[in-house]
């Protein structure tokens, strides 16, 4: 496999989606192109660490439209008349595919293609799926790895997405909504195996913001940019999860959260506000405060109220009601849990939380306990166990 | 999407166990049952939901430690009343909603007679190793 080389795989990737473009403006359908590219994308990763080319993007693009080509000719057979006369239309000497010589990729082809790949037909796991292969040029293998399925799965997956999408062209208008969600959604995930997607997604939301002028792009950014300045403090040397209010901040990336805020605050003085910009804020007030006493809750709240005039969910409720609980006292906050089903995620482990601030401590062990329960993961598992054996043993409550 | 494990058994408790079991079926009715499992399994393979699949011998013992500076000690074959796991499924899907409706398919697999079996499989989320982002 490749060298240990980090940026010289992280230019490999930046091509692809440009490279795609560029097979698409000469008239190839997006699915093969983008089936074109990933062939050449791995053959790139097993020859260059020995024979580097000096156009990269030269011998990606002449590479890619030969691979394109041997697709379609394999697939002559079955396919319809019209398809060979367009194939045998494309399969012109290659004068056009010497280095150097196509023009600079249009940046309105990648923005198409991010668009493109969060097309609203595409369940949420395909869109993220295509979006790391054809824009954050990722192999099948590196995505399976990262989702921790089967490499055939995962290819299949994506054949079945491009399915779903065949007809709809690069060039439409389309809802950048969409993008957001499948960036937050790839930031989601977290960091799986050898690809960092946290990385992955605060670079392909930097890509897109290079490319539109977005107050929630910013604000997408922003809020990526200030979760992920506390990745080191997130989780102990034994891999135990810490919690907010118990993270070493001397451990927080102050260069992520300095830029993060700037970000933030230029995107909010467009008065745009969406709910990325709002999330970003409440996260920026954390980041803003030297020690979790520090914490400016009533602002916090705040920012809760807009994020729910512009999202209305009741996990967005839940977690405002840690901030209430916080800023007016358990009391209020246990109030605000009264309209919300109990079958939410993390709904005991807020009442527990609450109920413990309150004194109430032999509720609030047996509440951790039946979140542990309830806890999508093993560390979340662990940390609600350790709280319940805490409050139980009435060692006083946690910030 | 998210990992579900399909549990099959060769046997359970009694109030389970509501078809008839699978040495009581001739060697056609097995095949019929496996071929419909691989179908399955295919099925799948093609929608980019699965992850693994696996077939466990009804033979194995109880293992536990014997003790410091001693062997482990086995207690085996199972009893009869054991609850045997036959193999499982691991499936990777959008919703809880999906992991419901494939077991559901998995379930009516044939079985004497060529029937479905209609047996009961049991169905577990996976839990994650880190949480997601969201604090």
């Amino acid at each position: 496999m490749i060298d240990p080389d980090p940026l010289a795989e992280a230019e490999l990737r930046e091509l692809v989606p440009a490279v795609i473009g560029i097979l698409v403006s000469r008239g190839a359908d997006f699915a093969t192109a983008e089936d074109a590219v990933q062939d050449a994308l791995i053959e790139a990763l097993r020859s260059w660490p020995s024979d580097p080319p000096r156009d990269r993007r030269g011998w990606l693009v002449t590479v890619a439209w030969r691979k394109f080509l041997d697709i379609v000719r394999s697939e002559g057979s079955r396919m319809k008349r019209e398809e060979r006369v367009l194939a045998a239309t494309l399969a012109e000497p290659e004068t056009s595919a010497e280095p150097g010589t196509d023009g600079v990729p249009n940046v309105d082809d990648t923005l198409d293609l991010y668009i493109l790949c969060a097309h609203p037909d595409l369940s949420p796991a395909s869109a993220v799926a295509l979006t790391l292969r054809a824009v954050g040029g990722l192999t099948t293998k590196q995505i399976a790895a990262a989702y921790m399925v089967p490499e055939p799965t995962m290819a299949q997956r994506i054949s079945r997405a491009k399915s779903t999408i065949a007809g709809s062209r690069l060039n439409r208008p389309g809802d950048l909504s969409a993008v957001l969600t499948t960036l937050y959604l790839v930031f989601n995930e977290g960091h799986s195996g050898e690809v960092d997607l946290v990385a992955e997604a605060i670079r392909l939301t930097r890509g897109l913001r290079a490319m539109i002028d977005s107050a929630e792009v910013d604000g997408l950014l922003a809020l990526m940019l200030l979760h992920h300045a506390r990745r080191d403090a997130r989780f102990g040397p034994d891999g135990r999860l810490i919690a907010l209010a118990d993270q070493d901040r001397t451990l927080w990336d102050r260069r992520l959260i300095i830029e993060g805020i700037e970000i933030l605050q230029a995107a909010l003085g467009r008065d745009e506000l969406g709910q990325y910009q709002a999330q970003a804020a409440i996260a920026a007030l954390h980041a803003d405060a030297q020690t979790v006493e520090d914490t400016d809750w009533v602002q916090i709240v705040q920012w809760y109220d807009e994020l729910l005039a512009l999202r209305d969910t009741p996990i967005v409720r839940l977690n405002r009601a840690v901030a209430v609980g916080e800023a007016d006292g358990p009391a209020a906050g246990l109030a605000e849990l009264r309209g919300l089903d109990e079958s939410l995620p993390r709904y005991f482990a807020v009442e527990a939380h609450l109920r413990e601030r309150a004194g109430e401590s032999q509720q609030a062990a047996e509440l951790y306990a039946r979140a542990a329960e309830r806890a999508g993961n093993l560390a979340e598992r662990d940390h609600l166990n350790r709280q319940a054996a805490r409050a139980r043993s009435g060692q006083g409550h946690r910030p | 999407m998210a990992k579900y494990l399909m549990l099959k058994h060769y046997r359970m408790s009694e109030q389970y166990m509501d078809y008839t079991p699978m040495d009581q079926w001739r060697p056609d009715e097995v095949d019929a049952h496996v071929a419909y499992m691989n179908a399955f399994a295919d099925r799948l393979k093609d929608s980019g939901e699965f992850v693994d699949s696996q077939a466990l011998s009804p033979e194995g013992t109880f293992v536990r430690s014997g003790g410091p500076g001693k062997p482990p000690v086995t207690d085996g074959p199972f009893p009869e009343t054991k609850d045997l796991i036959a193999g499982w499924m691991v499936i990777d899907v959008e919703n809880y909603d999906r992991a419901l409706e494939l077991a559901g398919e998995l379930s009516a697999a044939p079985g004497k007679g060529g029937e479905p079996i209609n047996e009961w499989l049991e169905l577990r989320p996976f839990l994650d190793h880190a949480p997601s982002v969201d604090e």
